[in-house]
């Protein structure tokens, strides 16, 4: 367990008088709040630590022990020991609004003064409603292109969830009443979850359009034909007009990915031919293509 | 009326311990809507998530209502830039490992 400076946490000095830290605290505060700094971890933890120290350095007995016993909070066990089982007690009761809750102090903070307490209206834990909850789901570009079903464990909880088809990599859902349960009857939190869609077709894509590069041989693009794409939606007959030209482009309206929540809406496929020209020619082939060249 | 899905502004403020006058100023600001069914005022509890965020920012941060407006306002702005931001960032995919 480390020992946490508290002083160094507001970046006030020893002598700080109580209308210094309070300022100093709510400067820190606004700058991490989690409602102005929504899923950034690090201004969370920032945040948590504030109040912490917050709650130790502006109640004049935490300060006063936190200040006496300082690096040797150890010794201060055995001799708070009676009255920190009476907080805990009261501290049953207790909870926070803006989620940070009795266990989301350090383990210092608790072994000195045996965890969250409620420090009273000014530091507002009035809430009722559960906390909100951020959660990562990972899927293959594939597995978005039609709406599908999981069954997500969050917080050792079951959650079925449809996921439409076309969901956008990046996209966030917020998923009602899934996140911390209310308390006193309060409404449950929300469940925030982030996609995270991995791409490993031939394909890429911008929103429901679909981009892909076929390379076309000299001949087919001369002279025309047919070519056979793989989509995610099955085959799909590609009809080459003759004089193909290298990096020109046809569109494929309605083969592309689903519209988000727009049922039976899809974007188009955008094909770039790229033309390969053949190497290793034969005599004779070289003699046919001066033959062409003397027709030009 | 109907008043299902509606709260009590008047069970919110003694759960808060927030003062009425409060709502009302958010109201002014245009952040909340109440409605009045027979001279008692409500709140729908869509609303509820978005009024305890301004709540905290109340207690949490001393901000008054008109900060609060300019916050929410902000937010809304981090909200739209972030999605652009995703947009172009997929967008960008296309045409990196061309070559």
């Amino acid at each position: 367990m480390e020992f946490i400076d508290y002083y160094k946490v507001l970046g006030v000095d020893k002598k700080a008088s109580a209308k210094e830290i309070k300022k100093a605290y709510r400067k820190l505060a606004r700058k991490y709040h989690p409602d102005l700094n929504a899923n950034d971890k690090e201004a969370e933890k920032k945040f948590k630590r504030i109040n912490e120290a917050n709650e130790v350095l502006s109640h004049a007995e935490n300060r006063k022990k936190y200040d006496q016993y300082g690096k040797d909070w150890k010794h201060a066990e055995t001799f708070e020991k009676a009255q920190r089982q009476q907080q805990q007690q009261r501290q049953q009761h207790d909870f926070s609004s803006s989620g940070h809750s009795e266990s989301d102090f350090s383990d210092f903070f608790e072994s000195m003064f045996g965890g969250a307490r409620s420090s009273s209206r000014q530091s507002g834990q009035t809430g009722f409603r559960g906390q909100d909850f951020n959660a990562e789901l990972h899927l293959d570009l594939k597995d978005v292109y039609q709406k599908q079903q999981q069954i997500l464990t969050v917080n050792h909880k079951k959650i079925r969830l449809t996921i439409p088809a076309g969901i956008e990599n990046g996209q966030v859902i917020r998923i009602a009443n899934k996140g911390g349960k209310g308390v006193n009857g309060g409404a449950n939190g929300d469940l925030y979850l982030k996609f995270f869609i991995k791409n490993h077709s031939q394909f890429k894509r911008e929103k429901s359009n679909l981009y892909a590069t076929i390379d076309l041989d000299l001949y087919t693009a001369i002279l025309g034909g047919e070519l056979t794409i793989d989509t995610f939606n099955g085959k799909v007959k590609l009809k080459i007009k003759p004089e193909t030209q290298n990096n020109s482009k046809v569109k494929l309206k309605g083969k592309g990915f689903p519209v988000y929540k727009k049922e039976n809406q899809y974007g188009d496929l955008i094909i770039t031919y790229n033309l390969k020209i053949p190497t290793k020619l034969t005599e004779e082939e070289k003699k046919i293509f001066k033959e062409l060249q003397k027709l030009r | 009326m109907d008043t299902h899905n509606l709260i009590l502004i008047e069970k919110l403020c003694s759960h808060y311990e927030i003062e009425l006058s409060f709502f009302d100023e958010l109201e002014t600001m245009g952040l909340i809507e109440i409605k009045t069914i027979k001279k008692v005022q409500f709140i729908h509890q869509d609303s509820i998530s978005d009024l305890e965020k301004m709540i905290r920012l109340h207690h949490e941060l001393a901000i008054n209502a008109e900060g609060i407006d300019v916050v929410f306002n902000l937010l809304k702005k981090v909200d739209k830039l972030e999605e652009e931001l995703n947009s172009v960032r997929n967008r960008l995919q296309l045409f990196e490992n061309d070559y």
